[in-house]
């Protein structure tokens, strides 16, 4: 109503109508507008899950007369996923008499250095061979440099032949973890076999070794 | 002597460009985001350092939620469009006697979670429209020797879609045995090479061994 009087009022006068301003506030429209993009951009990057690839032996069915591999004791390293978040170690073969569990975890300074000191050589040669490539020494392109170091794992002979198994009461976390470890250290041979009643007893024993206090309890 | 009067504008910047580009961008993410429907379960995957993207075409996918329920989940990607979801359903249907009417497998098809529900129940599981009702009938596929569904909705899925790759996403915290459980299912279909969802953790291994 007030509009319309004063527009009235100034009908009389010469009327010079105000030279508009075109020009409209964009400010707030930027703001959204950044903010939606900044919103959409992190969903886009983030919302994509990574896949960590692992290959099992094929099982060998109970009516087939095949032996398992063979392989040489002296290699082999075998890991025990304990419970909350521990992990056992022995080298060789388990006897239930002379073998002790060695305890250590998933800390840089745990599983991955054990697993370091026995891959040493291999994690060496590609350590030299990524910097000669990057040195020029050794000319590969680009693309081939990932299957020359797989190349490389393949023919390791001497690094260790891990074998990893998982007591009753370890988390999946803990397994895949492992795994991760394998391809941190970069050890060629590793695969996964069910627990056997000597470890399960020694894991047994290990626990128990570690909390005298409820012997028994833990069965 | 007159003082130059300083004109008391506010110095504005055009902004036009600068609002094009960024609807520009804007069109541009919105245009590419894929959405995901909310998963059924919520899973906490462990962390890794694997940088592999997962794949987007030819995926089942085997959840193990913290609760140890498993569900079951296959192509919820481009693939979409070949409509494999309700030729699974109908095996699976066909081979418990449950026949599926056309409504039942559209309805699975446009569904693209994960399903956690015991193929007898998956009628009553369709036809509600409560979520509530839908949690409550999510017990989570068997997997018992003695009914299981698991191992018949992995058979289907890879006789409708020979190409498919398994992806297993499983919570932290779960008990490895059970894990272990569905890994001997998956052989026994003669699964060897999975693929486990994780979240992506950055590890640098500078370590110079000391001698």
């Amino acid at each position: 109503m007030a509009d319309i009087q004063v527009e009235e009022k100034s009908k009389g006068g010469k009327k010079k109508p105000k030279k508009g301003d075109a020009r409209v506030d964009m400010t707030p429209m930027v703001d959204l507008m950044s903010l939606l993009i900044t919103f959409f951009m992190l969903t886009a990057a983030f919302s994509k899950p990574k896949v960590m690839e692992i290959v099992l032996p094929e099982k060998i069915k109970k009516d087939e007369k095949v032996e398992p591999p063979k392989i040489a004791e002296s290699r082999t390293l075998n890991i025990i996923l304990g419970p909350e978040d521990v992990v056992y170690w022995y080298p060789g073969k388990a006897d239930p008499d002379v073998t002790v569990l060695q305890e250590t975890d998933f800390s840089p300074t745990g599983i991955r250095q054990v697993l370091l000191e026995r891959n040493r050589a291999l994690f060496r040669k590609i350590d030299q061979f990524e910097k000669d490539v990057i040195s020029g020494k050794i000319d590969i392109r680009q693309d081939s440099l990932r299957s020359a170091i797989s190349q490389l794992k393949k023919d390791d002979d001497t690094g260790p032949i891990v074998l990893i198994k998982a007591y009753k009461t370890s988390k999946y976390k803990n397994f895949v973890d492992i795994i991760d470890e394998m391809s941190i250290v970069g050890i060629a041979r590793y695969t996964f076999t069910d627990i056997d009643w000597i470890e399960e007893k020694l894991v047994v024993d290990a626990i128990n070794r570690a909390a005298p206090v409820a012997p028994g309890s833990v069965q | 002597m007159p003082k130059i009067k300083l004109g008391h504008k506010s110095p504005r910047i055009d902004m036009t460009p600068m609002v094009d580009l960024f609807t520009l961008l804007l069109t541009f993410f919105i245009l590419t985001a894929t959405f995901r429907p909310q998963e059924s379960a919520t899973v906490d995957t462990p962390f890794s350092v694997s940088e592999k993207p997962m794949m987007d075409a030819n995926v089942m996918t085997v959840l193990i939620a913290k609760d140890n329920k498993i569900y079951f989940n296959v192509d919820n990607g481009p693939d979409t469009i070949l409509k494999f979801r309700p030729k699974i359903l109908a095996e699976m249907g066909k081979r418990y006697n449950i026949e599926f009417t056309a409504d039942e497998l559209r309805l699975f098809e446009k569904t693209g979670t994960s399903v956690g529900v015991p193929i007898q129940d998956m009628k009553k599981y369709l036809a509600s429209r409560d979520s509530d009702e839908k949690t409550a009938l999510e017990k989570g596929i068997p997997i018992d020797s003695v009914d299981n569904q698991l191992a018949l909705w992995i058979l289907f899925a890879r006789q409708v879609n020979p190409a498919v790759q398994t992806m297993i996403k499983g919570d932290a915290d779960v008990p490895f045995p059970v894990v272990r459980e569905v890994l001997d299912i998956l052989q026994d279909k003669n699964v060897n090479r999975f693929n486990l969802i994780t979240s992506l953790r950055v590890v640098e291994v500078t370590e110079e061994i000391t001698e």
